[in-house]
């Protein structure tokens, strides 16, 4: 049975959620990939102000595809979070509480997930129309310029994910692999 | 055989058609994989995964809208026909304005940026495509095309091998990329290998591998048998379907050959995930 999550997410929730566990968000996220990414991480290491509010937020790193009436959003499957590695310490560190990709992480992700009781989700990769059916609405928050790639505001209803690093530091994606590995 | 006149905006129509057909309908051939797989699963996990594709395919068909956001770069085969002349426009031009078409009024998401290294500016339509076009004999054009996401894309990789290294190398080099792509890709994947040739034919010839249904196998029973044996040695390794362990981390490997040098054996493994796009088309 997934658990029911309604965002802002509570520390309480994070200490719950478990590695392993299916969860269905709702309430409201922001999206982020690469470029915007690229973008917060200049500024933070400038000493400046970000353009966005961050603090107790939850990332989803995607770029969807362009919406076909009467959808909100069009296709949006997480992209490979990895990519992500350098930046998101920085932003786990100044408040922001958790990530939604696909695909593992560096240590020093997994460490600043501990470090700051945070929480990492996987979605489907690959699932974008199935996803897209639980975006309700999309708002454009900052950098319209990078187009798909522009941070977003979604709100969200039981969007579909699965905790892969919970605030333990526990890690599906290196706990789950060896339970089904045959060796010759 | 008499020239043979083909109107661009034909060639326009078709493109386009192909590009957006093939991101909305998944091949046949990977559904019943799918299918195949999501009984042979072990992890519970892993089965709710493959179940969620399979649902997230018949949403994308039915509502023809995109089955993955990453709708990819435009990759074109094309075996044009010597006796075909282009009429009201270039071969080059009616391609990529079939390909601009296509992104635009289908909802696929344009990820081309014009230039890799510097600008990295989005072009905003998703050209240029990537033609490879081969001049056989005919009157006709054949189109084999696909779009390729880059979540798959970026963990493929090249390796000249030399003849010493032998089969054994070669498999030993393809499950190697396999595991270092890890989770990344979106399992489970479709592996498309390309042996001999020079550099970029090896790496041409993996692509097009990718474009294979994958019911389908290698000519030669050897290399029919290396296919097989890799699907199963690849589905030991654990990932399993999005990573998160599991029996099925491939539905298929395919593999394609070209004769080569007597110093050398190019292998090129080109991953794709199960959101295996192509389609193709004879005008
Ligand atoms: S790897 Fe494939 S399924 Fe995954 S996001 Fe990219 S295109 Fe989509």
């Amino acid at each position: 049975m997934a658990k029911k999550i309604t965002l802002p997410i509570t520390e309480e929730d994070i200490e719950n959620l478990k590695a392993g566990d299916s969860v269905l968000l709702s309430g409201s996220i922001i999206t982020g990939r690469d470029a915007a990414h690229k973008r917060l991480f200049e500024l933070l290491e400038e000493g400046k102000e970000l353009p966005v509010n961050i603090n107790g937020e939850i990332i989803y790193y995607v770029g969807p595809a362009p919406a076909k009436p009467p959808y909100a959003v069009g296709p949006a499957g997480p992209t490979s979070s990895y990519r992500m590695d350098k930046y998101t310490p920085a932003l786990l560190d100044r408040g922001m509480k958790g990530m939604i990709g696909k695909g593992a992480r560096n240590k020093e992700v997994v460490d600043a997930v501990v470090r700051n009781h945070c929480v990492y989700f996987a979605a489907i990769g690959g699932a974008a129309a199935l996803i897209a059916k639980s975006i309700k609405s999309e708002e454009l928050l900052c950098y319209e310029d990078l187009g798909t790639e522009a941070i977003r505001r979604y709100e969200i209803e039981d969007f579909p994910c699965i905790v892969v690093i919970d605030s333990k530091g526990n890690n599906l994606y290196e706990s789950e692999p060896p339970k089904y590995r045959v060796s010759d | 055989m008499e020239i043979r006149k083909i109107k661009a905006d034909t060639v326009t129509k078709t493109v386009k058609q192909l590009f957006m057909d093939c991101n909305y309908f998944i091949d046949d051939s990977i559904t019943k994989a799918l299918k195949e797989f999501k009984e042979k699963e072990k992890s519970p996990v892993g089965r709710d995964v493959l179940s969620q594709l399979l649902e997230n395919n018949e949403i994308a068909a039915a509502e023809q809208i995109p089955i993955c956001q990453d709708t990819g770069m435009a990759v074109l085969f094309v075996e044009y026909g010597d006796k075909v002349v282009i009429e009201d426009g270039s071969f080059k031009e009616a391609v990529e304005q079939g390909v601009r078409e296509a992104y635009d009024e289908g909802y696929l998401r344009k990820s081309v940026v014009s230039d890799p290294v510097f600008d990295r500016i989005n072009t905003k339509d998703n050209t240029p495509a990537v033609i490879h076009t081969e001049i056989v004999k005919g009157d006709k054009i054949k189109f084999l095309v696909g779009g390729k996401g880059f979540g798959s894309e970026n963990m493929s990789a090249i390796k000249m091998l030399t003849p010493s290294y032998g089969a054994e190398g070669v498999k030993d080099f393809i499950l190697e990329t396999v595991r270092k792509a890890g989770p990344n890709p979106c399992p489970p994947i479709v592996v498309g290998v390309g042996i001999g040739g020079t550099f970029e034919k090896a790496a041409q010839l993996a692509k097009k591998a990718t474009f294979r249904p994958i019911d389908t196998e290698n000519p030669d029973p050897r290399y029919a048998a290396m296919e097989r044996e890799l699907l199963e040695n690849i589905n030991k390794m654990g990932f399993g379907p999005a990573g998160l362990g599991g029996n099925t981390t491939a539905l298929g490997v395919n593999i394609e050959t070209y004769p080569t040098h007597i110093a050398g054996m190019p292998v090129a493994v080109n991953i794709c995930c199960h959101a295996a796009r192509h389609k193709e088309a004879e005008i």
